[in-house]
């Protein structure tokens, strides 16, 4: 592939520059802006979005109202675990047909959440808006009204046509929906605890950082959205404080809370050593006494302790290596710089696909001048910032899982298919070793003289 | 894990619950990623494209390219027309492909917009081409997109000259870039002169050099889609999969077909190999007949494992009903045989199969689900399951062998690389259904049934 990057592209990527005033560089990015269409973008629609955020709750029945598309691709999107219902792990759809387009689709609808209620008696149903409901005008949030008042089953109307925005839109759909189902809620008393926000409980990480808290003595009142079920949500406005992990997704609803049930929040990060200390200091002084505080000091420095020699094994493996970040929020890509420098390894290419202004701020201000930024980019920029980098290793999703592979550069997913956790220390350890592993494989031998 | 499945079968009429079938896009993506130097181009908003890109990649394990017209709320408004002429312009300029292969969406399908209108009234670089197929999401399955996308390109491109090139057409059906390599090898041995179409081996099965192309050495040439016109005849294999754009090529070209069932086993490979006999006046050369006695000798050897084994089948419905003739062959029952794609041709294949083997209590649906096929396997279990990684979970809280053949196979690698079709495909499976089964015994069976010869 040749290295055409449109004009209409080049706002999008900018160098980084700890040297130079981190801000200045920052600013100039175009970001948060719609895809130009002709391009192989990595993006998604608004619908993925919602449904990543709303697809952990493991007891509520996530029926897609449209063509089977829709469905089918994001049947079980794995990783994100259950200790209770698996419910969430089926694929429902009203799988409409062309018969349904012209008529529309509020009958079938309706039908559909009436052979659920029936034969399963569930607590809690969500009702996703795809494309095609969008256009042909169906009046989900009457058929869920009316399922609700006959029923009494919470039916949730989640309005996320696809066009109707980007992936981030899509997270402001799922957030509303859980408004939506909490707010009948929000006037209950309050209990020392935290609610968990932007965690999916992938590969288990909720469960890692609940551990850690309660380490630290800090009780958890709800998390959203991993290993979440029905009875642990409508609790969440009893939580005194929120923490936001993936602040692409939930910073809208922990806002939305603060100023309707007035639970303040924090944002906090648990990928890297550094960010996950960082985060259980901070909580334990937003909401824990000085025990707390204590405690937390004490884990921290212990988990941190316990790591290095382990730390020190790895990072003569990984000297001289260089990084390539592709992932989906800003906060992630920020986490891993950091993370990457922590084991010695220098971050040359850095994207997110729905990055905000500031993600990109904090971004230029942590790598050198001669690092790559980019927004929303496509697998030929990719490939041609990667290359002239000499990135060793890619961080993405499935879709650069083959790129990088084909290019002879080492790969991890942190998105759905990670394999292990990679929150906490735990997650540390499990990162290090898949970065190891990945780059340091004996098949790279045979590659090499392939070439 | 997954048991939601209840036992009392109830009908459903409005609600599919983990579905045996996807949309028509990536169908037609993958028919398109066939065509070499071809950019699939998917006229709606962006996570369709995105989804089709990933579950192709999940399958394959390989890069699979698609771009996007970026649908906003503008044009689902005002129509897709100038986002479909920018994206036009910005593909070629940015990935050059010598083809752009537009397939709708069912967002684009339901705005109404006119793709050939757009197409005709477009600028289009000198040499270059456009083409698409109306792909919506809402009628049939990814099986109908892929056939509607090999309908696409002949409408556009094959021509009739009136001379005759000598050659015939095989249309593959939906099958692994394994399984085209398999019918090119028979042909091949067959000394039948003959246009793959489309062809995905050499694109989505690309060997490792250490570098990236976007467009890989393999996929049906533009010209030889446009010779297809003046081909002798087409040998359309899959009868629910390659009628489509066969008779459409008849009727545009005058171009005959012959309609067989996809290779899998003995008679259907048979039929195939026999039809490219008469075609190039050949004798089968011995290669293939060492090839079709080894497989028979080893069914034989293992007959008894398989005798009587009742088996569900899912999935595509010509891999469903090539599987269904093949687990005959070796003596088992096809108990239940389910796909997702609907047409009630299939069930009047499927039963005719069962007929002919004289087999009775067999059920056969199209458009089903798989929540149908788990309440059946409640009610009256199988010993082996065949089909998708979808199956997985219920394989599981059952306890039941599963062999994975078919679109899509998510959790496991390298099956893409090696055919079902023909003599070698079918040693294949009988590989695959025997160690299956033999691993189960082994691993539940009484001490006293504990073998070390089998």
């Amino acid at each position: 592939m040749g290295a055409t990057i449109l004009d209409e592209r080049k706002a999008f990527i900018i160098n980084g520059g700890r040297e130079k005033s981190s801000s200045s560089a920052a600013i100039g990015i175009k970001c948060d802006s719609d895809s130009l269409s002709g391009t192989v973008s990595q993006r998604a629609c608004v619908y993925c979005g919602a449904r990543v955020v709303l697809n952990p709750i493991t007891d509520a029945f996530h029926i897609v109202h449209g063509p089977i598309g829709c469905a089918s691709y994001t049947w079980d999107i794995r990783g994100s675990l259950t200790s209770g219902s698996d419910l969430y792990r089926n694929s429902f759809s009203t799988d409409l047909s062309d018969k349904d387009i012209v008529f529309g689709g509020e009958k079938k609808l309706a039908a559909a959440i009436e052979e659920v209620i029936e034969k399963h008696n569930p607590k809690l149903i969500f009702i996703y808006s795809t494309c095609i409901v969008g256009v042909i005008g169906d009046d989900v949030d009457a058929v869920c009204k009316q399922a609700e008042k006959k029923h009494g089953t919470r039916v949730i109307s989640v309005k996320s046509p696809g066009f109707s925005g980007n992936k981030s839109y899509g997270y402001k759909m799922a957030c509303n929906a859980l408004l939506q189902l909490i707010e009948p809620h929000k006037n209950q008393a309050k209990v020392r605890g935290v609610n968990i926000l932007g965690d999916f409980n992938l590969a288990g990480e909720m469960w890692i950082l609940k551990n850690y808290l309660k380490q630290i003595g800090i009780p958890v009142v709800s998390t959203i959205t991993g290993d979440a079920c029905y009875e642990t949500l409508i609790k969440a406005p009893a939580a005194q404080l929120n923490l936001v992990q993936c602040a692409g997704s939930m910073t809208y609803l922990a806002k939305k809370m603060e100023e309707e049930m007035g639970i303040p929040f924090i944002k906090v990060s648990f990928f890297g050593v550094e960010d996950t200390s960082a985060s259980l200091i901070r909580i334990a002084e937003a909401i824990g006494t000085e025990e707390n505080i204590e405690k937390a000091k004490q884990f921290t420095s212990t988990e941190t302790n316990k790591l290095k020699g382990f730390l020190d094994k790895y990072r003569k493996n990984f000297e001289g290596k260089k990084a390539a970040i592709y992932v989906g929020g800003g906060f992630k890509a920020i986490s891993l710089i950091r993370q990457f420098n922590e084991l010695g390894i220098e971050t040359v290419v850095v994207g997110t696909q729905t990055g905000k202004k500031e993600d990109y701020e904090i971004i230029a201000s942590l790598v050198g001048e001669n690092t790559v930024i980019l927004d929303d980019t496509n697998p030929a920029e990719l490939e041609t910032f990667m290359k002239a980098k000499g990135a060793n290793i890619l961080v993405g999703g499935v879709k650069e899982r083959p790129l990088a592979y084909k290019l002879g550069i080492a790969f991890c997913d942190h998105n759905h298919e990670r394999k292990h956790a990679l929150a906490g220390y735990d997650g540390v350890i499990n990162f290090t070793k898949e970065i190891n592993l990945s780059l340091n494989s004996p098949v790279w031998e045979y590659v090499k003289t392939q070439k | 894990m997954l048991n939601l499945t209840k036992k009392e079968i109830s009908e459903r009429s409005a609600l599919r619950v983990n579905p045996c079938k996807t949309c028509q896009p990536v169908g037609a993506i993958y028919a398109a990623l066939g065509v070499h130097k071809c950019m699939p181009h998917s006229h709606g908003s962006q996570g369709c494209v995105s989804y089709h890109r990933t579950f192709l990649t999940r399958h394959f394990k390989e890069p699979a390219i698609a771009s996007t017209s970026s649908f906003t709320e503008g044009a689902s408004v005002f129509g897709g027309g100038s986002n479909l002429r920018t994206g036009v312009k910005n593909v070629f300029d940015i990935y050059n492909p010598d083809i752009i292969a537009v397939h709708t969406t069912c967002l684009s399908e339901t705005i109404g917009d006119d793709l050939n209108a757009y197409i005709q009234e477009m600028d289009v670089p000198e040499g270059k081409l456009v083409i698409h197929a109306n792909t919506p999401s809402y009628v049939g399955s990814h099986i109908f997109g892929f056939y509607n996308m090999m309908a696409g390109f002949i409408n556009y491109l094959s021509k009739s000259t009136g001379k005759s090139n000598g050659k015939t057409a095989i249309f593959p059906g939906f099958v692994n870039p394994g399984d085209i390599k398999e019918l090119k090898k028979i042909a091949n041995y067959m000394k039948v002169p003959f246009t793959m179409f489309p062809d995905q081996s050499g694109v989505m099965d690309v060997p490792m050099t250490g570098d990236y192309s976007m467009y890989p050495k393999g996929g049906t040439r533009i010209p030889e889609i446009v010779g297809l016109g003046d081909c002798k005849m087409v040998l359309a294999l899959g009868e629910l999969t390659s009628e489509e754009p066969a008779s459409l090529l008849e009727r545009k070209c005058k171009v005959p077909y012959t309609l067989l069932p996809l290779p899998i086993g003995i008679e259907a490979t048979d039929r195939f190999v026999m039809e490219l006999a008469q075609l190039s006046n050949e004798e089968v050369p011995y290669e293939l007949e060492e090839e079709r006695g080894q497989l028979v000798d080893i069914m034989l050897d293992a007959h008894a494992y398989f005798y009587n084994k009742t088996v569900a089948i899912f999935g595509d419905p010509d891999t469903v009903l090539g599987l269904t003739r093949m687990v005959l062959e070796m003596g088992m029952i096809p108990k239940y045989v389910l796909t997702g794609t609907p047409g009630d041709n299939f069930v009047r294949l499927a039963e005719k199969i069962f007929e002919q083997y004289g087999v009775e209590g067999c059920t056969a649906k199209a458009a089903g689900d798989l929540f149908e096929l788990h309440q059946w396997i409640k009610n009256e279990k199988v010993d082996l399951m065949i089909g998708t990684s979808y199956g997985k979970s219920i394989a599981r809280v059952e306890d039941i062998p599963f062999v994975r053949v078919g679109f899509p196979i998510l959790d496991r690698y390298a099956h893409s690389y090696f055919p079902i079709v023909g003599y070698k495909g079918a040693l294949r499976l009988v590989e695959k259904i025997s160690e299956a089964l033999m691993e189960r015994q082994d691993r539940t069976c009484s001490d006293e049934d504990f073998e070390m010869v089998m």
